[in-house]
């Protein structure tokens, strides 16, 4: 009877041993990222993103004394393989997932990281990921319910278009930004002239341009992602076009801008982030960056990086690594740069996983971009 | 009728690089009966070679073109030939078509691996800007690739009908047995189809790639819609391979302009299955007897 209570308590030991361990050795963070397919631009800056930021941290001390340990998994920007990681980063029991950052294939993988209860963060910017009561999404980047207002406003205002040709990819991100858009226009009191959708993965953009011209809108908002944006602009110039070409942050980012060479100066965009900021955060950044993958990053590289230093500020505010509490302290949490430089920006983030922060309208000139002007946030971040 | 007019000569111009490809697709069945069904990645491949040779290499686009076409000769022409096609035509066209299959795979997954999963940039031959005839407004785009694409079909033509080796050549796509009896060097005329097929590849790269951006997937849509011209056109001529890829190419513009640009892609694949009902062998095609 000793030798078997010896035996018990030597087990119970090592258990604890073990978990003691655990609790000490790094946190598992898994990001969900399309390093192929499609949205290979988006995912591979996104992911350059949380991996810069989790060097700096971890080279730093970590978060609460413990190293991260960062994987990242290939979605093949498919929804399908999206929702197999998100199962496997729920069984390897990753603290946070951050990712994917196509919003069809986060729409579809978030179910799993729900019901682990592990806070996931999207680059996705789809109105309707915010829109299902899920308490563990949270954006880096702008919602578009937020973002196509704004732009809206300026299409009004000072392009004084009376009538805009629409043209989007068929995919959540696309559908969803083109009914954002087409309701902010019709608020302001500006026709959509052509409704044009186009495939994700498109390369000939001819019949499309020729829709909008044939449109003879007074402007064209071109809501397609990177490759598709760069193939797009390409074709606009091929084809002569000379009305202003608006539209979000995928239509001028630095790889679009590579891609689509000369014929991506003119371009107008409302961009949530952008290297090209004067706000001293996103210069360092921008320096940090380039350093380390020898480019230039686009917006998507800024949000896996800002969105790596929330996951470190709100646990050091909790305190401990929990994903309940972590969920929980991140509705209406403001996060400074004063405070958590690498956040880029003061953002607030509200009951339903939605961000809000200062964002910019930027024409690319000469092959880069300008930013013409600074947007404050919809309401003020107190 | 001006925009009509611009959709047909930009719907030609699609078309002629459609066309190189189908070319490439005919000939290699002539000669030899194989279906590449890696056509796609075969113009994928020279992209990035020759976007090798530009920006790393630092040569001139024409230099980097001529030596591109120089390995693609030797490794999409000869080594292809030499390593799948001729071990495995004598089993029948079907364990070929699934070689090509895998080879399609394993190329896109060697070039996404190995170089990159993103887009490149890729710059035209020609330079920007519209061609003004009257209230026609052309891109200098569209009318250097018709020319140019124009300029290799007629060379071929020629080539084909007007030399020693072209005739002989079209003697070994007509009847194997005979050209052998008459003398004619099978294994080299056949080499010279692969040859032929991998530098029209490299044409297509360069005409196609400005607008696609040099990407290990960018061949998938080519490949399929040449394969498609070639079956629309006629499988057994090369004619049929040219005005199947520019009526394909013209179809898809005034698709994607009339009714929507979301049905654009699914052009081909109308027309195809079109063709396949009512005219199996083709526009242009020749039905083939079945020797007893």
């Amino acid at each position: 009877m000793k030798k078997l209570n010896l035996m018990l308590a030597g087990a119970i030991g090592v258990a604890v041993a073990t978990a003691s361990l655990a609790q000490q050795g790094p946190v598992p963070i898994v990001g969900l990222v399309e390093l192929s397919g499609t949205g290979a631009t988006a995912g591979t800056n996104f992911d350059n993103g949380v991996k810069l930021a989790v060097k700096e941290i971890n080279a730093s001390g970590g978060i609460l004394g413990r190293k991260i340990q960062y994987t990242s998994m290939d979605t093949q920007s498919a929804p399908q393989t999206a929702k197999a990681l998100a199962q496997k980063a729920v069984d390897d029991k990753a603290y946070v997932v951050m990712g994917p950052v196509f919003s069809g294939s986060f729409i579809v993988s978030m179910a799993e990281t729900k019901r682990a209860e592990i806070p996931n963060f999207t680059g996705g910017e789809a109105a309707n990921i915010t829109q299902q009561g899920n308490p563990y999404v949270f954006r880096t980047s702008f919602t578009q319910t937020t973002a196509m207002p704004k732009l809206a406003r300026y299409i009004k205002n000072t392009v004084k278009a009376k009538s805009v040709a629409i043209v989007w990819v068929n995919n959540d991100f696309g559908k969803g930004g083109r009914d954002s858009m087409a309701k902010a226009l019709e608020a302001e009191g500006i026709k959509v002239a052509a409704d044009i959708s186009t495939d994700p993965g498109q390369v000939d953009f001819s019949a499309a341009v020729l829709k909008v011209k044939q449109s003879n809108a007074d402007a064209a908002f071109v809501y397609t992602n990177e490759e598709e944006s760069a193939r797009a602009l390409r074709e606009l110039k091929k084809q002569g076009y000379d009305k202003p070409v608006i539209g979000e942050t995928t239509l001028t980012g630095q790889k679009v801008i590579e891609l689509a060479g000369d014929a991506a100066n003119g371009a107008v965009a409302h961009v949530g982030l952008t290297v090209d900021a004067p706000q001293p955060a996103i210069k360092a950044f921008d320096q940090k960056f380039q350093a380390e993958y020898k480019y230039k990053s686009d917006h998507n590289g800024m949000k896996g990086y800002s969105g790596m230093y929330v996951v470190k500020a709100i646990t050091e505010k909790i305190g401990k690594f929990d994903g309940k509490a972590f969920a929980a302290a991140m509705h209406g949490a403001t996060i400074r740069v004063k405070d958590s430089p690498g956040v880029l920006l003061d953002v607030h983030f509200d009951a339903n996983g939605d961000l809000d922060r200062e964002s910019f309208l930027v024409k690319v000139e000469g092959g880069k971009q300008i930013v013409t002007s600074t947007l404050p946030p919809v309401s003020p971040i107190q | 009728m001006v925009d009509l007019l611009q959709l047909i000569i930009s719907g030609t111009a699609t078309g002629a690089i459609y066309a190189l490809c189908a070319l490439g697709f005919t000939l290699l069945w002539q000669a030899s009966g194989t279906i590449n069904f890696a056509q796609g990645e075969f113009v994928m491949v020279p992209a990035f070679l020759m976007l090798f040779f530009i920006n790393t290499a630092g040569l001139p686009m024409w230099l980097a073109f001529l030596l591109t076409c120089l390995v693609a000769m030797v490794l999409l022409g000869y080594t292809f030939k030499r390593a799948m096609v001729d071990p495995l035509i004598r089993h029948g066209v079907i364990p070929l078509v699934i070689a090509t299959l895998g080879l399609s795979i394993g190329v896109k997954q060697l070039v996404k691996a190995g170089v990159t999963a993103q887009a490149q940039p890729f710059n035209s031959i020609f330079p920007d800007g519209l061609l003004s005839l009257g209230a026609l407004k052309v891109s200098y785009m569209d009318v250097g690739t018709l020319v140019l694409a124009g300029i290799i079909v007629v060379s071929l033509q020629l080539f084909l009908n007007r030399t020693v080796t072209g005739r002989a050549m079209q003697a070994v796509a007509q009847n194997t047995d005979a050209a052998r009896v008459l003398g004619i060097n099978v294994g080299r005329m056949v080499l010279y189809t692969f040859l032929i097929n991998a530098v029209l590849a490299v044409v297509a790269a360069l005409l196609v790639t400005p607008t696609y951006l040099a990407k290990f997937d960018m061949g998938e849509s080519i490949g399929l819609k040449a394969f498609y011209a070639a079956i629309i056109g006629g499988f057994n001529q090369t004619r049929g391979a040219l005005l199947g890829g520019v009526l394909v190419g013209v179809l898809e513009n005034l698709t994607g302009a009339y009714i929507s640009p979301a049905y654009k892609e699914g052009v081909a694949l109308m027309l195809f299955l079109v063709v396949i009902i009512f005219r199996p062998e083709g526009l242009l095609g020749k039905t083939e007897e079945r020797k007893v």
